[in-house]
């Protein structure tokens, strides 16, 4: 009966919060090496000597290599937490802002402000792509209000043939206009394109899931269902809506720099939520590590597999996903 | 003091709650009873704002409960429903610190930690604190949720059958714990109860319900009573006395 919570020295704390501590103190160690990997992994030689030596390798460092360093961290810690931020507020375990719909309809956004506002900066782009996947996903969420929720599986379900129609319309305008690669670019990643002044809408997206921390306790609280929050004084509505908002954003800011990486979002929150739960305090550190260190070893297993050419992070992140997301599901048939 | 007028729930043209004035004063401990279907959640989800009426209003102290604030709400009056399951991975110790939000807002202090602290010691769970809800029993996850509310520590408590999956040691301490909620700490208790003993040993008043409808409101012994037990469930049971207070054979 007293004040003294959880600072007793042994054995007070939770398995929980060691386990989030250790995914946080771990996931640096490996996100500080990886980065260190990637700084100097590439089809250019890139060594200390020679850069203390040639000009032109520290240019190549300033201008390729640090930006799509920074660019893998960013995008992977962003597209991680949009999928925690939507698994709860959905509260289902495998949706995210690829299962939804929510990235084709920020590309299906993006093909439409070039071919009608060619002349448009990047950051309307983003504007009109974040736009569109805020209706396309709001869209998705009135209609699973529509279907019964029998199985955990039908909201991805729903949503990925919710998305392929969506993607079926801008593939389709995408043809007529000759911009389908555009098009493919956009809805998967490749940072091989990556150099500095083209990823930096990245640390926009950075500065949206920095939101994500503030609004945390409330994404936990909506996570419980309408009825416990509102019995504890949140309007679920108003939660769900700047869930959505800063989903889009990251979303909008993604297709526009990078492309979207396929299953990030989905597999990176179960990993964690195995461990740490999903109380999004907890969680939100632990998830972005995580979505950084994953991005960094795909992209670097890209760049060494048939070195000196790249595999694009959608096809290493592929594999490793459907792997991950395979095992997840089986587990989760079996409990 | 809550007040409730005229008020009504229609599902597919049936009257599922159809109550014209109900009065629930400051303190003591209420329990609703009434067959299955008799509208029992839903009149308590409707004086908690988690149901809109189709008709009517409930006011808190004069108020129209519509028109209260949510998080001002939620000082006020807390509700535990019946169903809670949530696909959350939460810890025991997290869903009770969020009974505390409506005050923190996140942000807990001393004197948050101590409420929870106190919270989990009042429903004996505090070996599981740390354990997350998915991994615990029925009952054990049950307590959590009872300590949450009362963590909440608002004036008013509604409970939707809080001894479902309790076995007798904890459904016996629960109701202790509402009495004494009710008793040593004034607060109001209102719950729906399916056990007649538990309401007839425990309850300051009873509501009876069928139908939608209020049958009796009175003290223990004025409605469990054989020939309103036959009323509300279509059976004859016997009534005797024990400690002053009436108690039900329920076994037929």
């Amino acid at each position: 009966m007293s004040g003294a919570v959880d600072i007793s020295p042994s054995g007070a704390r939770g398995g929980s919060d060691r386990a989030g501590a250790l995914m946080v103190w771990g996931g640096l160690l490996a996100l500080v090496l990886l980065a260190g990997v990637s700084l100097v992994v590439g089809a250019g030689q890139l060594g200390l000597r020679g850069l203390l030596a040639d000009p032109d390798t520290a240019g190549l460092l300033l201008t390729s290599r640090l930006p799509r360093t920074a660019a893998l961290i960013l995008a992977g810690m962003s597209s991680a937490i949009t999928g925690l931020i939507i698994q709860r507020l959905v509260q289902n375990r495998f949706v995210d802002p690829t299962t939804m719909g929510t990235v084709d309809s920020a590309a299906l956004g993006l093909l439409l402000a070039v071919i009608f506002l060619p002349a448009a900066s990047p950051m309307t782009r983003m504007g009109i792509a974040a736009l569109f996947a805020w209706g396309g996903t709001g869209l998705f969420l009135l209609l699973l209000r529509a279907v019964p929720r029998r199985s955990p599986l039908m909201p991805p379900l729903l949503g990925i043939s919710y998305g392929a129609v969506i993607g079926a319309a801008a593939s389709f305008i995408a043809w007529q206009m000759d911009l389908m690669q555009s098009l493919g670019a956009w809805m998967s990643a490749d940072f091989s394109i990556v150099l500095s002044g083209r990823y930096e809408m990245l640390y926009l997206a950075a500065g949206f899931t920095a939101l994500a921390w503030v609004l945390a306790d409330r994404f936990t609280l909506a996570g419980l269902g309408d009825s416990m929050a509102k019995t504890l004084g949140l309007n679920p509505g108003q939660v769900l809506a700047l869930g959505i908002t800063i989903v889009a954003a990251v979303a909008g800011c993604i297709v526009v720099t990078v492309g979207f990486i396929p299953f990030l979002g989905l597999i990176v929150p179960n990993l964690v939520s195995r461990r740490v739960g999903d109380n999004l305090r907890r969680a939100l550190p632990a998830v972005a590590l995580l979505g950084a260190v994953m991005t960094l070893a795909c992209d670097i297993a890209g760049r060494l597999i048939f070195h000196p050419y790249e595999l694009p992070i959608g096809v290493t992140m592929g594999v490793l996903g459907a792997v991950v997301f395979l095992s997840l599901l089986l587990r989760s048939q079996r409990a | 003091m809550i007040r409730v007028e005229n008020l009504g729930k229609t599902y597919a043209g049936d009257w599922v709650v159809d109550v014209e004035a109900l009065e629930l004063p400051r303190g003591g401990l209420t329990a609703i009873i009434g067959p299955n279907g008799a509208g029992k959640s839903t009149l308590l989800s409707m004086i908690s704002r988690l149901q809109a009426p189709d008709r009517g209003h409930v006011t808190l102290d004069g108020q129209d409960i519509l028109r209260i604030k949510g998080d001002v709400l939620a000082r006020q009056l807390t509700v535990l429903r019946q169903d809670n399951a949530m696909t959350a991975r939460l810890t025991v110790a997290d869903l009770v610190a969020f009974g505390r939000y409506p005050y923190s807002k996140g942000r807990l202090t001393e004197a948050d930690r101590a409420e929870i602290e106190r919270a989990l010691a009042l429903v004996d769970i505090v070996p599981y604190r740390h354990r997350f809800l998915d991994e615990l029993s029925g009952g054990q996850r049950q307590r959590a949720f009872i300590a949450m509310v009362l963590a909440q520590d608002t004036e008013y408590a509604l409970f939707d059958e809080p001894l479902n999956s309790l076995d007798i040691r904890h459904a016996v301490s629960v109701m202790h714990l509402l009495r004494r909620a009710a008793e040593d700490l004034g607060k109001t208790v209102v719950t729906v109860l399916h056990d007649l003993n538990f309401a007839a040993r425990h309850a300051d008043r009873i509501i009876a319900m069928k139908n939608g409808r209020l049958q009796v409101v009175g003290r223990p012994d004025e409605v469990i009573r054989p020939a309103i037990l036959r009323d509300l469930y279509g059976l004859d049971l016997d009534v005797t006395e024990r400690q002053g207070k009436p108690l039900v054979d329920v076994f037929g």
